[in-house]
C-alpha cells in the first residue's frame, strides 16, 4: 500500500518544484506503480507520532499548503487512479487539474478519516463541496464511504474513466502513460455549486437540523468527528476558502487529540494486526516433502453457521464439501448459500456467470465419502459433546492423515472435543460469528496439543476468507463467549429488577453498543444463552452470578416461534412489542433493585464493567495473547462500543482507577460478580501502566 | 474465451518435401471449396433466408466438383445466429440443394469458428473410417436476426391460450399487461460470461499491446488493398455467382478508404479514446461457404483431383475477459509442434481478421518473451509469421465475415494460395467468442 509519509511528502515537494522550474516539462501524471493501490491515505504512524494539537494542526497546514501549490500549478497535473485513492490520497488527486480513474474493481475513492475519528485534513473538506456539491461532500466525509469509479464519474469526482488493461498491465506499462497523457485536452471541469446555501434560513436548517440531526441520530452523539466535519464544510461553503482551510486544520488538530480518535486508530492497528498471520506459513511436515496447502474444505452441518462458512469459503476459491445428515437441511443450507451470491449478482456486484462459477465449487452431500480429499474439516453440528465426539470419530475414519479438524463450537472446550480424536495435534477451534458473511471476526482456539502448523493453516484459511483473526487459548467460553456470559447474566438481573428490555436496549445503544443487550439475548438465542450460562456459571462460580438462569429456562419452556424477550411477528416493523409472557416471567422472579447502583449511568457501567473485568482476566490468565486481539474480538465479535476502542483501550484511555472505584460500589451491592481482577487492580494502582504501548 | 483452429496441409506429391502423411492413417483431402459472395448485411441478400445462402453454396460445390449427389454421405454446417425456423440449417440446406433425403445432416456452433468445427467434425468422421465423403460448410445472415419479446412478455404470450375463458374485464387487464411489457430483445452481442462487448475487449487488447490507431488503420488498408487486387486478378476463384435473382458476382465490402478519412472515424466501442473504429473492424456480413472433404483413395478412384491434405488441428481456450481474442497466438505454435514443423516451413498463412487491432495484438503477443513465459508456459517468444506470407488475398476485414462461413473460406483460400504460390504447407488460425 502506498501511504503519504513524511518522506514521501518531502520528495513530492522536491519533484514538484523541479517540474515547475524545468521548462521542458509541460505537465505531469501522478500514477502508482502498485497495481491495486494509488495512495491509501496518510501514514498512520506519522499521525500518531506527530504530537499534540499544535503539531497535528501544523501537519494539516503543511498538507494544505502543498496541495494548494499543486492546485495553482500552471502546468497541468493528472492523477491517474488505479486502485484505492483514500483520505490524503484522494485529497492529493482533488488538487490535481485532472483526475482519471480506471474502472477496475480495486479502484475506490473516499475520505474515510471519519472512521479514524478525524477529518480530511488536506483540503478535502474544502475541495469536495466545489467538485461534487455540498450534499455529496457531506455524505462522503460523514460516512467515509467508498465511491466506485462509475459513480465517481457521475458525481463529477473524476473527469474520465478508462478501462483497465487486465493482465497485461505490468508488461505494457509505458503505453498506459501515453494513453493517460493524451486525455486531458478534451476534458472540461464540472462546476457544481449549491447556490441555495447562500440563503441564511435554508443554510441554518440544512446544516443544523438536517445534517447534524442525522448524525446525532445515527451516532448518539458519541463521535465528535462527524459533527465537526459538518461544521468545517459549512465554514468553507459559507465563509469562503480561507476560513474553511483554517477551520479544517484546527479541526484536524483538535480531533487528533480525542479519545475517540485514539480508540478508532487503535482499532485500525488491531485490524491490521489481525489481518496478518503471526504463526507464519505452515512448515513442511517432517516425514514429507510436501507443504500442505489447504484447497479442499469440508463443512459438517448445513445450518445457519455451516452454510455461512461455506459461503465465505467458496467465494475465496476453496473447493467445499457441505455435508449434512438430512436432505431437507442440506437443501436449506444450499439455498442460503445461493441466495447470498444471487443477491450479489442482482446488485451487480458480480455477474451471474461469476455466481455460477462460484457455486460450482460447492459439493453438497449426505455421505462422508466426499471427505476423502479434504484438507480441513470444519464441523458446525449441534452443540453437544457426545454428538461432537461421534462426528470426530466418523470424520477421522475417512479424512486423509494431514487433514485438520476444526470445531465451530461457541463454548465447548476444544480439549474436550479433542479427547475423541486419534490425532489431537490436528484439532483446533474456529469460532465464527453469525451471520458469517457479515461478521468480520474469527476466533481461533488452540489447545496445548494443537500443533503450530495446524494453527498457522487455520489462520491462513481464516484470513483468506476475509476474516479478522484472533487466536486464543482453549478454556471455558474461550474469550468472546466468556465475556458475553457475565454481561447477559447482568441483563437478566436487571430484567428481574424491573428494568424493561426496551430501557436496557436504549441504555446500551446510547452507550455505543450497535445492538441492544436485551435484543442480543434474542439474537444469540435464549436456549444457547441458557446453555452457556449454566455451563460457564458452573465453571466460574459466583463471578458469573447475577440473574437467575431459571428465568431463561422458563422463557425457553414457554417460548413460541417469533417470540423471545420481544415479539417478532412482523419482520419489517421497527417497533417490536415486548413479549407479555416474558414480562410475566420477569415479574415472577422479581428482585428488589438496589437504589444506589440503579441510575442510568450505573446500569451502563454495570454492563460494561463486568465485560471489561472478564476481558482483563482473560489476558491475565493467558487465554488472550495480547490486548490488541482482545479489543478486536470484543468490538468485532461482540459489538463492544467502537468509540471506546475495546475493553483494553477503554481502560487505558478512561483510567482503571475510576472503573475500580465504581466496581467496588457494585461489589458492595451484589458481591463477587463485581470484584475487580488482580491485573485490573494493578493498573488502577499505577496509572502509568497501560495495556497498549 | 478464445477457441482457435489451425490446420496445416500440404499439396500432394508435387514437391519432394514430406506430405506429413502416416501410413497407418487414412488421408483426408480437400477436394474443393466454394462460397457465395460475402455481402454487407442489409444489401442485395436482405430478403433471403440463411438456408438459401447455404443451399446455393452446396449446389455450387456439387456443380463444380461434379460429384453425384447420391455419393455424399454426410453434411455438417456451422452457424452462429440461428434462424428459429431452420434450427438444423444443415438439413434444410442439404434437402434444398437436392442431396438425397437419405443423407443425414447436423448443425454445429462455436462462434466465429463454427465452420472450422464443421470441417474438423467431417475430418474426424473420415479419418476414423466412419465416412468417406462429407460436405462441411457454414453460414451467417445478419440482414435478419431473431428479435425476441422480453422474457416477461414471452411468458404472458405462452399463457395466452389459457385466458380465452376469462371475463371481459380480466381480458382488458391482460392486454394492458401485455402492452406494458412490449420491450424487445436483440440477440446478445456481449459475452455472456463477462458481459463485455467483443469490440470493447479488442480495444483493451490493442491498448494493452500498445497497438496504435495508425497501425490499425494501416493494417485495415492493407487488407482492403490486397483483397481488391486479388479480386481484380481473379484469384478469388472460390466465389460463386448468386442470382438473387439479379446476379451477384463479387464481395461488396471491399473499399479503400483514404487514410485521412480513416483517421477521422470515431471510436466505435471505448468512447471517445478507443482506437477501434468501424473502418478497422470486420463488418456485419451475409454469406455461406462449403467444402468437400473426402478420403484420398476414394476421391482419386472417383476421378477427383484433391487440392490439399488436411493434417493437424487444435482448439485452445483462454480466460474470456482479457484474453478473448488471442487464440491464434496460442494455437499457432501448438499446431506446428503437432505437425513437426516450424513457422519457417510454412508457405501460406491465413488468420481470421476480426479487428485490425486484434491481429496486430496477436502478432505482438507472439513476438513477446514476457507473454510466452507468463501466459503460454514457454521458455521464450514463439515468433510471428512473416507478413510476406500473411493474408495475401485480403481477409475478414475487407472480404467480410459471416461468422459461420469464415472458416471454410480460410481453408479454401489456403489451398488456392498454395497452388498459386507454389507452396507446400499452409497454416490458418482464428479467434472466437466465448473464450
Amino acid at each position: 500500500m502506498n501511504t503519504l509519509s513524511k518522506e514521501l511528502m518531502e520528495e513530492f515537494e522536491e519533484v514538484f518544484n523541479e517540474i515547475q522550474r524545468n521548462k521542458a516539462v509541460k505537465g505531469a501524471v501522478l500514477i502508482s506503480s502498485k497495481p491495486g493501490s494509488f495512495v491509501a491515505g496518510a501514514d498512520i504512524d506519522m499521525l500518531k507520532n506527530a504530537g499534540g494539537e499544535a503539531e497535528t494542526t501544523e501537519l494539516s497546514k503543511n498538507g494544505q499548503n502543498l496541495f494548494n501549490a499543486l492546485e495553482k500549478s500552471k502546468k497541468p497535473f493528472v492523477a491517474a487512479i488505479n486502485g484505492v485513492a483514500l483520505g490524503g490520497g484522494l485529497e492529493l488527486t482533488l488538487a490535481c487539474q485532472y483526475r482519471i480513474a480506471t474502472t477496475d474493481k480495486s479502484t475506490n475513492l473516499g475520505v474515510p478519516e471519519v472512521m479514524l475519528g478525524l477529518l480530511p485534513g488536506a483540503g478535502g473538506t474544502q475541495r469536495l463541496p466545489h467538485l461534487v456539491g455540498v450534499a455529496s461532500a457531506l455524505d462522503m466525509a460523514l460516512t467515509g464511504k467508498m465511491i466506485k469509479p462509475k459513480k465517481a464519474k457521475k458525481m463529477g469526482l473524476v473527469h474520465h474513466l478508462v478501462e483497465p488493461l487486465g493482465i497485461f498491465l505490468a508488461l505494457f506499462y509505458p503505453f498506459l502513460h501515453k494513453i493517460y497523457i493524451n486525455f486531458p485536452q478534451t476534458i472540461t471541469i464540472p462546476k457544481v455549486i449549491s447556490y441555495l446555501l447562500k440563503f441564511g434560513a435554508f443554510e441554518k436548517n440544512f446544516f443544523n437540523k438536517m445534517i447534524k440531526g442525522k448524525v446525532m441520530k445515527q451516532t448518539n452523539g458519541l463521535f465528535p468527528a462527524p459533527l465537526l466535519i459538518a461544521d468545517v464544510i459549512r465554514e468553507g461553503v459559507i465563509n469562503g476558502a480561507e476560513a474553511g482551510y483554517k477551520a479544517e486544520a484546527e479541526g484536524f488538530g483538535k480531533l487528533s487529540q480525542t479519545n475517540e480518535s485514539k480508540s478508532l486508530i487503535g482499532l485500525y492497528d488491531g485490524q491490521t494486526h489481525c489481518k496478518k498471520n503471526r504463526f507464519g506459513n505452515p512448515a513442511k511436515p517432517a516425514n514429507s516433502n510436501l507443504i500442505i496447502i489447504i484447497r479442499n474444505i469440508a463443512v459438517l452441518g448445513a445450518g445457519l453457521m455451516g452454510a455461512g462458512i461455506v459461503q465465505v469459503s467458496i467465494d475465496k476459491g476453496y473447493n467445499v464439501v457441505l455435508k449434512d445428515s438430512f436432505s431437507p437441511g442440506l437443501a436449506r443450507g444450499q439455498e442460503q448459500i445461493y441466495k447470498g451470491f444471487n443477491t450479489a449478482s442482482k446488485k451487480k456486484k458480480m455477474t451471474t456467470f461469476e455466481r455460477d462459477a462460484i457455486m460450482a465449487k460447492l459439493d453438497a452431500t449426505l455421505s462422508y465419502d466426499a471427505l476423502r480429499n479434504a484438507d480441513m474439516v470444519i464441523e458446525a453440528v449441534f452443540e453437544d459433546i457426545d454428538i461432537k465426539h461421534k462426528v470426530v470419530k466418523e470424520t477421522e475414519a475417512v479424512i486423509p492423515e494431514h487433514c485438520i479438524f476444526a470445531s465451530n463450537t461457541s463454548a465447548l472446550p476444544i480439549g474436550d472435543i479433542a479427547k475423541a480424536s486419534k490425532r489431537p495435534e490436528k484439532v483446533i477451534g474456529m469460532h465464527y460469528f453469525s451471520p458469517v458473511d457479515k461478521m468480520q471476526l474469527l476466533e481461533i482456539i488452540t489447545t496445548d496439543t494443537t500443533s503450530k502448523d495446524t494453527v498457522a493453516s487455520a489462520v491462513q484459511v481464516g484470513l483468506k476468507q476475509g476474516k479478522l483473526v484472533i487466536v486464543v487459548k482453549d478454556g471455558p467460553g474461550f474469550y468472546t463467549t466468556r465475556l458475553l456470559a457475565p454481561t447477559l447474566s447482568e441483563v437478566i438481573r436487571m430484567l428481574q429488577e424491573g428494568v424493561g428490555p426496551q430501557k436496557i436496549d436504549k441504555l446500551a445503544t446510547s452507550f455505543g453498543f450497535p445492538v441492544g443487550i436485551a435484543t442480543l439475548l434474542d439474537e444469540v438465542g435464549i436456549d444457547v444463552a441458557v446453555h452457556v450460562s449454566e455451563y460457564l456459571g458452573g465453571v466460574f462460580g459466583e463471578r458469573f452470578a447475577g440473574g437467575n438462569v431459571q428465568v431463561l429456562k422458563d422463557l425457553v419452556a414457554r417460548r413460541k416461534t417469533g417470540k423471545g424477550v420481544y415479539m417478532y411477528s412482523d419482520a419489517k416493523s421497527k417497533n417490536r412489542p415486548v413479549n407479555d409472557t416474558a414480562t410475566q416471567i420477569f415479574k415472577s422472579f422479581e428482585l428488589e433493585p438496589v437504589e444506589a447502583v440503579s441510575s442510568d449511568s450505573d446500569i451502563q457501567l454495570r454492563l460494561i464493567s463486568r465485560f471489561v473485568n472478564e476481558a482483563v482476566m482473560s489476558l491475565q490468565e493467558g487465554i488472550l495473547d495480547n490486548p490488541l486481539e482482545g479489543d478486536i474480538g470484543a468490538v468485532f465479535g461482540l459489538g463492544f462500543p467502537p468509540h471506546l476502542g475495546g475493553p483494553f483501550r477503554y481502560v487505558d484511555l478512561h483510567g482503571a482507577a475510576p472503573l475500580v472505584e465504581n466496581m467496588r460500589r457494585f461489589e458492595a451491592a451484589y458481591g463477587a460478580a463485581f470484584t475487580p481482577c488482580p491485573l485490573l487492580l494493578e493498573h488502577a494502582k499505577d496509572s502509568s501502566k497501560k495495556f497498549h504501548s | 474465451s478464445v477457441r482457435c483452429l489451425s490446420s496445416t496441409r500440404n499439396q500432394s506429391a508435387k514437391k519432394s518435401r514430406a506430405t506429413l502423411g502416416n501410413s497407418n492413417a487414412r488421408n483426408v483431402v480437400l477436394v474443393e471449396g466454394v462460397r457465395t459472395p460475402f455481402l454487407m448485411s442489409g444489401t442485395q441478400y436482405k430478403n433471403l433466408m440463411p438456408h438459401d445462402l447455404q443451399r446455393e453454396a452446396i449446389k455450387g460445390l456439387l456443380k463444380r466438383t461434379g460429384i453425384p449427389k447420391d455419393k455424399l454421405e454426410y453434411v455438417v454446417i456451422g452457424t452462429v445466429i440461428q434462424e428459429g425456423k431452420t434450427s438444423n440449417i444443415a438439413r434444410e440446406a442439404a434437402l434444398g440443394a437436392g442431396i438425397s433425403d437419405k443423407t443425414p445432416a447436423h448443425t454445429v456452433t462455436q462462434a466465429c469458428i463454427s465452420s472450422n468445427q464443421a470441417m474438423t467434425t467431417g475430418f474426424n468422421m473420415i479419418a476414423s473410417g466412419q465416412m468417406d465423403t462429407v460436405v462441411a460448410g457454414g453460414v451467417d445472415f445478419m440482414s435478419d436476426v431473431p428479435i425476441r419479446f422480453n422474457r416477461k412478455m414471452r411468458s404472458l404470450m405462452l399463457q395466452m391460450n389459457k385466458v380465452t375463458n376469462l371475463p371481459y374485464f380480466s381480458k382488458v387487464k391482460f392486454v394492458k399487461h401485455i402492452l406494458s411489457n412490449l420491450r424487445l430483445q436483440l440477440p446478445a452481442i456481449a459475452e455472456f460470461s463477462t458481459d463485455e462487448v467483443m469490440g470493447h475487449s479488442a480495444d483493451r487488447l490493442a491498448a494493452a499491446f500498445g497497438i496504435s490507431r495508425l497501425a490499425q488503420d494501416e493494417y485495415a488498408t492493407r487488407s482492403h488493398t490486397l483483397a481488391k487486387k486479388a479480386t481484380e486478378e481473379g484469384k478469388l476463384s472460390d466465389v460463386l455467382e448468386y442470382k438473387v435473382p439479379e446476379p451477384v458476382t463479387s464481395d461488396n465490402g471491399i473499399r479503400i478508404t483514404p487514410m485521412e478519412k480513416m483517421a477521422k472515424m470515431r471510436a466505435a466501442f471505448v468512447k471517445p479514446h478507443g482506437t477501434i473504429t468501424a473502418a478497422n473492424s470486420s463488418f456485419l456480413s451475409d454469406g455461406a461457404s462449403a467444402v468437400l472433404l473426402m478420403e484420398e483413395k476414394k476421391a482419386k478412384a472417383m476421378g477427383l483431383k484433391p487440392k490439399a491434405y488436411l493434417r493437424n488441428y487444435t482448439y485452445m481456450s483462454q480466460e474470456p475477459k482479457d484474453q478473448l481474442l488471442l487464440g491464434p497466438a496460442y494455437t499457432t505454435p501448438t499446431v506446428l509442434e503437432k505437425a513437426g514443423l516450424t513457422l519457417n516451413d510454412i508457405d501460406v498463412v491465413e488468420y481470421h481478421e476480426a479487428f485490425a487491432g486484434q491481429i496486430l495484438a496477436n502478432l505482438a503477443a507472439m513476438e513477446s518473451d514476457y507473454f510466452a513465459q507468463k501466459h503460454m508456459n514457454r521458455p521464450g517468444k514463439v515468433g510471428a509469421p512473416s507478413m510476406d506470407k500473411f493474408n495475401l488475398w485480403g481477409g475478414s476485414l475487407s472480404i467480410g465475415h459471416p461468422f459461420g462461413a469464415t472458416g471454410c473460406r480460410l481453408v479454401t483460400t489456403c489451398a488456392n494460395r498454395l497452388k498459386a504460390e507454389d507452396g507446400t504447407y499452409a497454416l490458418l488460425a482464428a479467434c472466437a467468442a466465448g473464450g
